[in-house]
């Protein structure tokens, strides 16, 4: 977990990336790398946006925090709070649930011993329902990080979730690299 | 089989590498439209193709691009709307992620049409692995000459840029999507002014879905006559049709429109018919916004007519008996369905993709989200039911952008057609399922 009192600070590889990104804007544009460099700030500070986070945020593209803090409220793959290592988001959303995301997000739930929007107590596991990721075809379907898995069935989730908790699994990664 | 404008050789491994594309025939029509054609020919033919907008409304893109403001000494933009969202519709993420090089290719034209220096393709943050995959693909076209300055030798630069959303359907509305690449909440703007006039940084664009983009380099290779002579009435060209739910073959299909939606459903070159030899139930036609209609009003019009997957004959009947095709989203639905549950999942979706600027948007989605979990839960009453209508009507057309009527006529439309399911909830004060 972050300490809430440190400034954070980028290594030169994630400030040339942002550099790179705000080049692809409008000089003066620079408010619109903004929803980029929060994916970035988020994979480095542990999966979410903390306070200091967000200040640093705007910091670097010269804008006020309380424009970071209303876009990163307003979407909702920016988490506002801690979350675990692994971060498991399940679609809920209608396609999915007629091929039964409800089991899904149960055999998780069970497995792991939380409910959705609950993190486990060993800080490596969060499970979140979303809305449609757009893979209806082969729901049901979840996301954690970048990767989608598709045509879940319960025997898939144990074996994921084996997996994961044999490599302890980071889903929060620089998503450009 | 169907002509394939979309899905042509999406299956040849590689497709993604610039090599592959272009030994298939790739960038030819950025070679025929730069160097023969002028960006006002270009326009043409895209007017003439009869191609309308893939992402949901059918706007004729001919005519949308005919409104760009040419009097403006500002830089002009294309944006391509890449924030697929809209349940049930997945075509969008399998175009880009196999055949990126048509949208980079599709893109260039537009921008080129357009008079356009600077172009984006705004993707929803979830996609960031199709994101890669199509910055790579950029950077090919970069390095071969397609994109970046003086293309081909022909003076024409153009840029070309990958954006990241972060999780919010209300941006493919094309306002909000606007306000969101500009760093901002995505909160759809009061139109007019509309995009063509001033968009973004305040300047003339045109925002187009990728469908629409990828189909241009076709229409460029074999002339909008060809094009216009696939399909039928005012439903010109293919369409691709993400097909889901209860059938044995979800996927996503290229048909030329106009095809009848039974032998979609049926055939097996498509949907292949539905699960376990059960029967069909209902059909959401053109993602989870547009109205649901029963199995006997999807195959058929209400005048008896087969239903045809086309703009016209899917909204046949208007908002009573009809649908929309919409994005050609095609969500399927078996006997064993509960519709009531199944609109719960949509109110909900509404409720939490509401950008909450409208008040009837903001708390309608939420007390239809509220009154579907009581009468699903077995706590509804009769009255809830036409209270469920009585919201959806003061939802509908009441909201600065479409979002407001996408979360009324779900609602609206299976209490229309399904009401005997709601009623039977609150006599046993459960759901029957």
């Amino acid at each position: 977990m972050q300490e809430n009192n440190k400034v954070p600070e980028f290594n030169k590889e994630t400030l040339d990336l942002i550099a790179q990104l705000i080049k692809r804007y409008p000089e003066g544009r620079q408010k619109s790398a903004l929803l980029p460099v929060l994916h970035i700030a988020q994979a480095e500070n542990q999966g979410w946006l903390s306070p200091g986070m967000m200040d640093y945020v705007a910091s670097l593209l010269q804008i006020e925090p309380i424009e970071v803090y209303e876009v990163a409220s307003f979407y909702s793959i920016y988490n506002l709070k801690p979350v675990g290592n692994c971060v498991i988001e399940v679609c809920q959303t209608g396609p999915c649930w007629l091929k039964g995301a409800e089991n899904i997000v149960a055999h998780f739930g069970s497995r792991l011993g939380i409910k959705p929007g609950e993190t486990t107590a060993d800080g490596k596991f969060t499970l979140k329902t979303v809305e449609c990721l757009a893979a209806c075809g082969t729901a049901p379907v979840i996301q954690v990080g970048t990767e989608y898995h598709e045509n879940l069935t319960t025997e898939k989730v144990d074996q994921l979730l084996d997996q994961w908790k044999a490599e302890n699994k980071i889903s929060h990664k620089n998503p450009y690299l | 089989m169907a002509t394939k404008i979309l899905l042509n050789n999406i299956e040849v491994p590689g497709l993604a590498n610039f090599q592959v594309y272009r030994e298939l025939g790739g960038y030819a029509a950025v070679e025929k439209a730069i160097k023969t054609l002028t960006p006002d020919e270009l326009t043409d033919e895209v007017k003439k193709s009869g191609i309308r907008g893939r992402g949901g409304a059918g706007f004729p893109t001919g005519m949308k691009w005919g409104f760009i403001d040419k009097q403006s000494e500002k830089p002009r933009y294309l944006v391509c709307n890449y924030d697929e969202s809209e349940p049930g519709t997945f075509k969008d993420r399998h175009l880009g992620q196999f055949n990126p090089h048509l949208l980079i290719e599709g893109m260039i034209l537009g921008s080129y049409a357009l008079g356009v220096k600077d172009a984006y393709i705004y993707i929803r943050g979830e996609l960031f692995y199709v994101m890669k995959i199509i910055d790579k693909a950029i950077q090919e076209a970069y390095a071969n000459g397609f994109l970046g300055d003086n293309i081909l030798g022909t003076g024409y630069s153009l840029n070309l840029y990958c954006h990241p959303g972060g999780g919010a359907y209300i941006c493919g509305e094309e306002t909000a999507l606007l306000e969101s690449l500009e760093g901002k909440r995505g909160n759809p703007r009061i139109k007019p002014p509309f995009p063509a006039i001033v968009g973004l940084y305040g300047c003339p664009t045109v925002v187009n879905n990728v469908e629409t983009i990828a189909a241009l380099p076709w229409i460029v290779n074999n002339g909008s006559e060809a094009y216009a002579a696939i399909g039928v009435g005012n439903s010109k060209g293919t369409k691709l049709i993400s097909a889901c739910g209860h059938i044995n073959k979800p996927g996503i299909y290229e048909i030329e429109l106009g095809l009848p939606v039974e032998e979609f459903i049926y055939s097996d070159e498509y949907c292949g018919g539905i699960r376990n030899g059960n029967k069909l139930k209902a059909v959401v036609a053109g993602g989870s916004s547009v109205p649901i209609l029963p199995a006997e009003l999807i195959l058929k019009t209400a005048a008896g007519e087969p239903r045809l997957m086309s703009y016209e004959s899917l909204a046949d009947g208007g908002f009573k008996t009809g649908t929309m095709l919409g994005s050609g989203g095609f969500i399927v639905m078996d006997h064993t369905t509960c519709i009531v549950k199944n609109l719960l999942t949509f109110a909900r979706f509404y409720r939490h993709e509401s950008c909450g600027q409208c008040s009837p948007c903001r708390e309608g989605t939420s007390w239809m989200e509220k009154i579907l979990m009581r009468i699903e839960g077995g706590q509804g009453t009769m009255k809830d039911i036409d209270l469920l209508v009585n919201i959806a009507k003061h939802v509908e057309g009441n909201t600065i952008c479409p979002l407001g009527d996408a979360a009324s006529w779900p609602v609206a439309s299976a209490i229309l057609h399904f009401r005997e399911e709601f009623e039977e909830h609150v006599k046993l004060q459960k759901c029957p399922f």
